[in-house]
């Protein structure tokens, strides 16, 4: 009988143990970095589309939908209920009606639908305008035709339809912070520049520019019982060895690492206890231009898959900090297709290939690339000596980032190393290699295949889930065999927390970007108070 | 000294202006622009109707010569036109950053002519000793120190093993968050000042003046003051205006590692992202800052030494 209490006991102990530990702690200050950048664009998140600024973002904004890291796709936000019609066009939202903007004001219908025409102002440009041009409608306030997007209409205060141009997830197109709820009309005040009025968990209580963000918990803020810290103090450190000293000394609370930083922290018997690892939504590949007369065959493309001992480069290089690519798409996304082998490192049979293109003696390419130490240079260069052995000789021309985006656009290389998203809408993803689809957009290797057009445009007629992600598959299968990239490896994103920091969601569209009413610190951390 | 000034300050235009074309036209010629910047990450494209937007509200559409024009009108009327990233006039832009750098700057000068200056004037007096020796020593180390390690290597030692101090950032702009930042970028015009007022030094001490004042009994304590002091600052202060020069372009490494808010740190920014009008104005802003306090350094030495005369 005692021995039995004894252990029921130890084992209630123990669950409550454990219980206490997962119960979010209330209070603190979450001590978060900004890790891409020395500073952010300004506090007006419309303008801008870069990762951080969506770091902040997230603490004071939110959009009518948000991403589930743990499920891995977007979900409802601001509206508790989404019904589509038969047809699959258009959308019926019923709004929460608790959520309320830092100003006190209730949200409502007219304040999705301001938001959505302010994106579409033919005056400005705002890069959600790419996200809006989905509904009906927005194209003729785009060019001035109209003064309201016709896709959209209030039903009552908190109902409101979305009537789109083709069948699309809207989720995957109105999650991201460049499409935030405003408050209807607002953010045309000065004031709201420096003061931006928002629906998330926190609202603005400090702004340096060039240093630090700093929210404070917003008490109206729908989720009951959320968020958890008092504060957020986002700061703002582009310098990853700076964030290293800055993260041992527990100045912070979490840390973006690259490559360098990630074999220390492995190593370290303490540090490795605190590591976060996602593979996130961005394929590195090395892009062809099919207008190089080799690259137009696809047995030279495949050979240059075959030449490269990518799992080395990886292994050696970018020190495991990246996951070997199978495909374009990448690992978490729907079209994702498990079965597919990466192309092994054999170069025999590249020589094979080449030869049998007509190129026995190889070739000579220029190969535009940045000095990124993930996906450029350092790569280039460990990958020339790999396709000498088989008789390409790689002339590296380097370039600025903004440079790269720009001569790729307009197809101003031979060949270009980069980092591209591949997510996390699978459809949007793969319509880069639709031949309708302009090299301006994405479709950077002018990729063209009838069949792979056909699938791509089933899938974006069909209502069935399961028919388009099997369009999908086919279609990522099609583009891992035809190899107008060279597909070397998705990121692992890594970001080292402090072991007080709870709360962290593996979001795989950019690791950095977190909900922080999730997250809260324990009585450990140096700020719980 | 007032038409002097007076000249001084005519004087600024042109070589404001000869910037300000230099300037435009190297970001007329390089490749890449704000809107592609914007997708440069990799992480979302920028679709070609926004980018053509971009292109048109920025002026991009118009011809070079038009756009350097309309840039000249602006600057007349003093508006160094709007940032195409923050969408605010760049003159606030630079004003909230400006602060920061000023106050690094002064600070690491500060530092630089406190312990600079001193250690030159010990070296020359006891020219060949293991004072003179050391303090060379560590001149010659001082210049030749990347700014960036030892910036990382102070960080560790005080704030991560000593404790002693934060390793980053502005904070509420007290002066705990400055010491780290403000050293590591003072050391090397410490070096050079310790240097130069060494060598200004030796040279006075031997010079007719100096021999006549001590023959005639003056003590040793006066001849360093009154005589030694007062001709050696005119060569001292002349190098402290050109370094002040010097610093402030350099404080743009500082600033990055220590994620100190000031103009260096958005100047990078704005170059990467291409936002000329902010790297523009940050320039002018620079090189008026410089030609200002030569003038000041110019006015100082004339002070200094009634020799000096301008007309």
């Amino acid at each position: 009988m005692l021995k039995r209490l004894l252990i029921t006991t130890a084992i209630a102990l123990a669950i409550g143990g454990v219980a206490e530990a997962q119960t979010p702690r209330k209070g603190g200050t979450i001590r978060f970095t900004a890790p891409y950048g020395s500073s952010f664009a300004n506090l007006d998140i419309h303008t801008s589309n870069r990762a951080q600024d969506e770091i902040w973002a997230k603490a004071i904004h939110r959009s009518l939908y948000n991403w589930d890291a743990a499920a891995g796709k977007p979900v409802l936000e601001l509206a508790k209920s989404v019904e589509a019609s038969g047809d699959g066009l258009t959308y019926t939202f019923k709004l929460r009606d608790d959520a309320y903007f830092h100003n006190g004001r209730k949200l409502s219908a007219d304040d999705i639908i301001w938001t959505y025409n302010h994106l579409m102002d033919g005056g400005k440009a705002y890069p959600g305008a790419r996200y809006v041009r989905m509904i009906k409608g927005a194209v003729d306030v785009e060019k001035g035709q109209a003064k309201t997007i016709s896709g959209l209409r209030k039903i009552d205060d908190n109902t409101f339809e979305m009537t789109l141009t083709e069948r699309i997830d809207p989720g995957f197109y109105f999650w991201t912070a460049t499409t935030s709820i405003y408050p209807a009309g607002e953010s045309q005040n000065e004031a709201f520049a420096s003061n931006p009025i928002g629906l998330g968990p926190y609202k603005l209580a400090e702004y340096v520019p060039g240093s630090r963000l700093v929210a404070e918990r917003w008490d109206k803020f729908y989720n009951t019982g959320k968020p958890y810290a008092d504060k957020v103090a986002i700061m703002i450190m582009g310098e990853a060895s700076a964030r290293d000293v800055a993260f041992r000394n527990k100045e912070i609370d979490a840390s973006i690492l690259g490559p360098a930083q990630y074999v220390a922290y492995k190593n370290d018997p303490e540090l490795s206890k605190g590591l976060l690892e996602v593979a996130e939504v961005y394929t590195r590949v090395m892009g062809m231009n099919p207008e190089f007369k080799p690259f137009a065959d696809k047995r030279v493309r495949q050979a240059i898959n075959y030449a490269i001992d990518a799992d080395l480069i990886i292994k050696r290089l970018v020190k495991d900090k990246a996951y070997r690519a199978t495909s374009w798409l990448p690992p978490t996304s729907p079209g994702f297709d498990k079965s597919v082998k990466p192309y092994p490192y054999d170069p025999e049979k590249a020589k094979k290939l080449l030869a049998e293109a007509g190129y026995p003696n190889g070739f000579e390419f220029e190969w535009t690339a940045t000095s990124n130490e993930s996906w450029g240079i350092p790569i280039a260069e460990a990958v020339i000596p790999m396709l000498e052995k088989v008789g390409i000789k790689a002339k590296i021309k380097p370039v600025e980032g903004s440079v790269l985006s720009e001569v790729v656009r307009k197809g101003e290389y031979q060949a270009f190393l980069w980092s591209l998203s591949t997510g996390p809408d699978p459809q949007a993803a793969l319509k880069c290699f639709h031949s309708k689809t302009p090299q301006t957009a994405c479709n950077y290797t002018l990729f063209k295949n009838e069949e792979v057009d056909k699938l791509l445009d089933e899938a974006g007629s069909t209502n069935d889930a399961t028919k388009k992600v099997e369009n999908l598959t086919k279609v990522n299968n099609i583009v891992f065999d035809e190899a107008p990239y060279w597909f070397f490896n998705y990121n692992k994103a890594v970001m080292a927390h402090q072991p007080w920091l709870k709360g962290l969601q593996p979001n795989a569209t950019e690791l950095a970007i977190q909900n922080f009413e999730e997250m809260w610190v324990d009585e450990s951390s140096p700020a719980a108070k | 000294m007032a038409a002097f000034l007076l000249r001084r300050l005519l004087q600024t235009v042109p070589i404001l202006l000869a910037v300000a074309l230099i300037i435009f036209i190297l970001f007329s010629v390089i490749p890449g622009t704000f809107a592609s910047s914007m997708s440069d990450d990799g992480r979302s494209v920028i679709d070609v109707q926004v980018m053509e937007r971009m292109n048109k509200e920025f002026g991009f559409n118009d011809p070079v010569y038009v756009r350097f024009g309309k840039y000249v009108a602006q600057l007349v009327q003093l508006d160094l036109g709007t940032s195409f990233r923050t969408r605010q006039p760049v003159t606030k832009v630079l004003a909230e950053r400006m602060w920061p750098t000023l106050l690094l700057t002064f600070a690491s000068m500060l530092f630089s002519i406190v312990v600079g200056v001193p250690l030159g004037f010990i070296a020359a007096l006891r020219p060949g000793s293991w004072v003179d020796t050391v303090s060379m020593v560590g001149a010659v180390s001082g210049l030749s120190l990347p700014k960036f390690w030892l910036g990382l290597l102070m960080m560790y030692l005080f704030a991560l093993v000593l404790g002693w101090l934060p390793s980053f950032g502005y904070g509420d702009g007290s002066l705990r968050y400055l010491v780290l930042p403000s050293i590591a970028l003072g050391v090397a015009p410490m070096a050079l000042l310790a240097r130069t007022t060494r060598a200004a030094v030796l040279e006075i001490m031997n010079a007719d003046f100096v021999r006549t004042a001590r023959a005639k009994g003056m003590s040793e304590r006066k001849v360093v003051q009154w005589h030694l002091t007062r001709n050696a600052l005119v060569i001292v202060l002349t190098t402290i205006g050109l370094q002040f020069g010097t610093v402030i372009g350099q404080a743009v490494v500082i600033e990055k590692l220590f994620s100190w808010p000031g103009l260096g740190s958005l100047l990078v920014d704005s170059v990467t992202l291409r936002d000329i009008p902010v790297v523009q104005g940050a320039i002018l802003l620079i090189v008026l800052s410089f030609l200002v306090i030569n003038t000041l350094v110019d006015v100082l030495c004339a002070l200094i030494d009634p020799r000096i005369k301008y007309t």
